[in-house]
């Protein structure tokens, strides 16, 4: 456990993918979902986005889950974390790395994003079979 | 390989130019041409991590208009980008980029601006130095990745 608060989330993605990604979070997770805040970058200057992620991410701990961290949310983003020891950057946002955030929020910070990259890394599969147990081959 | 592309986009290296337009031009060069951004460390820093394996070379309107020659005849495939239309005006300036095309990707609201596509938002002065920038002999259109499609200068400034 941490001495700080639990640490929030943001999910910061092109067009709607933010939005979807919570809104499937919330399908799964239910309220543990409300940790997550959604961001997109449509229509917005870089000047206007990097405002609206520094107004959420205050100054409690936050995770900044980003879909691609070249692009405009993710260089917006990671000029919001400099100097920012409370704020962590992730990126490749994938689902199975957002429901392992939100139940284990109280991890510290830096822990709890290598893990949430870990829990997200592990569940980009090869292809299953659904005639075996086994994965496919080849 | 002369400069493939000026683009004008507030966001400089992201998505659309890293990916949409990098693999159609196979860019393996980024030149940034910003006064303040030529002066900041972090934020060079900051673009770098952006371009991935490609090099970033970083200028300010003087320094560039003095090494455009250069890198246009180095191998490189190079896009020169800026994020203001003001900065572009000023590296046109007296014919430098005459016969080249300048890109506009990308410039969202702001005070004063209008938007005239869904990615561009204009305002006079930005007109005035686009009309500047096509006097000068560069040609100018609209065109926010490279399948879709070209906005020609002059029906901009009718819209």
């Amino acid at each position: 456990m941490s001495d700080l608060a639990p640490a929030r989330g943001m999910v910061v993605g092109h067009g709607e993918m933010a939005n979807g990604l919570v809104s499937a979070v919330r399908r799964i997770a239910g309220d543990a979902a409300g940790a997550l805040h959604a961001v997109s970058n449509e229509g917005k200057s870089p000047e206007l986005l990097r405002d609206e992620i520094d107004k959420i991410a205050g100054d409690e701990p936050v995770v900044i889950f980003v879909d691609l961290s070249t692009g405009s949310c993710g260089m917006a983003a990671l000029s919001c974390c400099r100097n920012r020891e409370r704020r962590v950057l992730v990126g490749g946002v994938n689902l199975p790395m957002l429901l392992y955030f939100v139940f284990h929020r109280d991890e510290p910070l830096a822990e709890l994003a290598a893990r949430s990259i870990e829990r997200g890394r592990a569940a980009i599969d090869q292809p299953l079979r659904p005639d075996r147990s086994t994965r496919a081959s080849g | 390989m002369p400069i493939l592309l000026n683009r004008v986009d507030e966001r400089l290296i992201h998505g659309q130019v890293v990916i949409g337009w990098g693999n159609q031009l196979r860019l393996d060069r980024f030149i940034i041409v910003d006064d303040a951004l030529a002066g900041s460390d972090w934020e060079m820093d900051l673009y770098r991590l952006g371009a991935g394996s490609a090099e970033v070379l970083f200028a300010d309107v003087e320094g560039a208009r003095e090494r455009i020659g250069e890198w246009r005849g180095e191998p490189e495939r190079s896009i020169l980008l800026t994020r203001d239309i003001g900065t572009m005006r000023r590296l046109a300036e007296g014919g430098l980029l005459a016969g080249e095309q300048v890109n506009l990707g990308g410039i969202h609201h702001g005070p004063g601006r209008r938007e005239l596509l869904t990615y561009l938002h204009l305002s006079e002065e930005d007109r005035r130095d686009l009309a500047a920038i096509a006097t000068s002999g560069a040609v100018v259109t609209a065109r926010d990745l490279p399948d879709t499609h070209r906005v020609t200068l002059d029906s901009l400034l009718k819209g």
